[in-house]
């Protein structure tokens, strides 16, 4: 059923498709990320922006990819604008969510020593409370990137889709190998970033792994 | 010999940084201090509130601000570097008023020391020492040298924690990097809350003397506070009792308000053991300490055995090339031959610090069943011997003389009343 011929013959047009479907989805995740640090520090600087930045990442959030990319091809047309405008949205829920609940997380201790050592408030978010919401942020980015890199399949149905445009000729022409092909290549995707957030995350947070076995 | 420009003073390494004036410190002073909460933080059960707090703190003293909990003790404390702000009052630090000054720049002046620590987990010793110098834009050769002259101080070896992170210390270890990172920039007024609140009995005897001797040479004006009314009397230069409410019931040298409290509050508050928390008001070394006869390892043992036996004393006393106690051999077990090993002798415990209260050395003495303790200098050399019936025999001498508070300032200075003298 699979020809594996088909494979190398195709190679540079898998490479093409893989290497589109990791820069849609760097756009998605890295854009979603900014919005959600925007976001994130409008809500620490007031917790009241917490239910309604929340509400409308979680309104997002449950519309159906496709029906999102149908609402938007009549405004921004058959583009990436369109596809990286879901994708972004699908993220922002996640993301604001596992920041803010990193802020939250900072000891309370350490919140009043940088408040009474004088830093300022721009201070005590850079040095002291986004390093030690790192390990929620790579825990969001992780849902986050591994969700996308699904999501970017569907916006083969917009012209756009990496892997997923692979997919779907594969359907069209009754092309078993390279819907196969396509869909262990996206998973592979999935896999890689997966393992590569978690290493930078380790590299991020050295305290973390410090000290385990002492105290007291 | 003296010349005209000679300073008696010996410079002790803390200050040694060339541009720092020695001994800075400032005068703390409350004028009708009043904190209100409104009726919802107080339905809401916030403690602390504070009522026409007025005294003052001189410079270079240690002022313990000591009373149940919600007796507005660290709500006080806070006023001074305004995480708290003041419903009405003032506070002056050497006669400026804080609210009037730049919030940051008032709290990167003032040392802040929390029970918890508040050490950053995800920065190192060394980092986290460093943390007011940055702010104050210390290049990083000079915030690192500061680091680790300071990590010596608190008795952290600089190459073994300096890299450290927090979570890798112990609990007694963070707290000294938690006064080492206060003391970074030199500042005048420290402000410490319940700072030895959460370890372990003998690791916070320990961090009190060692404090108290730091103190012996960075001379900085300290607001402590603590509800433990033994650690008030053995820390304060002054004490400070509050009582519900946010009322200053007593204000004076810790001898005073054992010996003449104020009010029926502040007597049940400093309990009715009075005269054994007396005890916490006197330090060992202060005690004419006992002679006995010693050795050194490696000493001709047939000598030592002649000189022992000729003592009243029933032990020898062992020390090492440092003079620095081993521990006991017992006269008559004293080899008549040969050299004397660290192996013949008991180890000598307790050890105890010359800054150790006579409280705490009875205690220590009673829980090991010893007649006699081994005083020690800060270097760990012998001292002196100190015993059970010469603490207790010392204590009946002194009552009579009332109550003198070797570490006290001039009463004059610490009424709660009559000092009006502001800025």
């Amino acid at each position: 059923m699979i020809a594996w011929e088909w494979i190398p013959r195709n190679a540079g047009q898998l490479a093409e498709a893989a290497v589109d479907h990791v820069v849609l989805t760097v756009i998605a995740v890295a854009g979603g990320l900014v919005i959600s640090l925007a976001l994130t520090i409008v809500i620490h600087a007031d917790r009241r922006w917490y239910g309604p930045v929340t509400g409308v990442a979680g309104a997002l959030y449950t519309i159906p990819s496709l029906a999102l990319f149908a609402v938007l091809v009549p405004v921004t047309g058959l583009s990436v604008v369109t596809a990286e405008i879901g994708l972004v949205s699908y993220t922002l829920l996640i993301l604001v969510r596992n920041l803010v609940a990193g802020l939250d997380a900072v000891p309370p201790d350490v919140r009043e020593a940088s408040l009474g050592m004088g830093l300022s408030p721009v201070q005590r978010l850079v040095r002291v409370e986004m390093p030690l919401a790192i390990p929620y942020l790579i825990g969001g980015l992780r849902v986050a990137t591994v969700t996308t890199i699904g999501l970017v399949m569907v916006t083969a149905l917009i012209g756009e889709g990496g892997l997923g445009q692979v997919m779907l000729r594969g359907f069209s022409f009754r092309n078993w190998t390279a819907v196969y092909t396509g869909a262990a290549l996206t998973m592979s995707l999935a896999v890689v970033a997966d393992v590569v957030l978690v290493l930078l995350g380790r590299t991020l947070t050295p305290w973390a792994r410090a000290g385990r076995g002492r105290g007291g | 010999m003296p010349g005209p420009g000679v300073q008696p003073e010996e410079s002790p390494p803390v200050l040694d940084t060339p541009d720092r004036a020695a001994h800075r410190a400032a005068t703390v002073e409350y004028d009708h201090v009043t904190k209100h909460y409104d009726a919802t933080q107080v339905r809401k059960g916030v403690p602390g509130a504070v009522n026409d707090l007025s005294l003052t703190v001189p410079a270079g003293k240690i002022c313990v601000l000591v009373g149940p909990s919600g007796c507005g003790k660290t709500t006080s404390l806070k006023m001074v570097n305004r995480l708290i702000e003041p419903t009405s009052g003032r506070i002056l630090l050497d006669g400026v008023d804080a609210g009037t000054r730049n919030v940051t720049e008032l709290r990167r002046s003032i040392g802040y020391v929390i029970q918890q620590t508040g050490l950053f987990p995800h920065q190192t010793i060394e980092e986290n020492v460093g943390t007011i110098p940055r702010l104050l834009g210390w290049p990083a050769a000079r915030r690192r040298s500061r680091a680790e002259e300071l990590l010596a101080v608190v008795g952290l070896d600089p190459a073994k924690y300096a890299r450290r992170y927090p979570a890798q210390l112990s609990g007694g270890e963070r707290q000294r990097v938690g006064v080492a990172r206060a003391l970074a920039a030199d500042p005048p007024i420290m402000l410490m809350d319940e700072p030895f609140g959460a370890v372990d009995p003998i690791v916070r005897e320990r961090l009190q003397n060692e404090f108290l001797r730091l103190q012996e040479t960075i001379a900085k004006t300290i607001l402590f506070v603590t509800h433990d009314i033994d650690e008030a009397i053995k820390m304060g230069d002054l004490v400070a009792v509050m009582q519900a409410g946010g009322v200053l019931a007593q204000f004076g040298p810790p001898a005073e308000i054992l010996a003449q409290p104020a009010s029926e509050f502040v007597a049940r508050f400093v309990g009715a053991d009075r005269g054994l928390k007396r005890l916490s008001l006197f330090r060992i070394g202060t005690l004419p300490l006992q002679d006995v006869p010693t050795a050194r390892v490696g000493d001709d043992a047939a000598a030592a055995r002649r000189l022992a036996l000729a003592d009243s004393f029933t032990h020898l006393l062992l020390l090492d090339a440092e003079r620095r106690p081993v521990g006991w051999i017992r006269d008559g077990e004293i080899p008549t031959e040969g050299v004397l090993t660290a192996g013949m002798a008991d180890p000598a415990s307790p050890v105890l610090d010359r800054r150790t209260t006579l409280k705490d050395a009875l205690s220590m003495l009673l829980e090991n069943d010893v007649q006699a303790g081994v005083v020690v200098d800060r270097t760990g050399a012998l001292r002196g011997v100190a015993t059970v019936a010469q603490i207790v025999s010392w204590t009946r001498e002194t009552r009579s003389e009332g109550a003198p508070n070797p570490a006290g300032p001039d009463p004059a200075d610490g009424r709660p009343s009559g000092d009006g003298a502001g800025a």
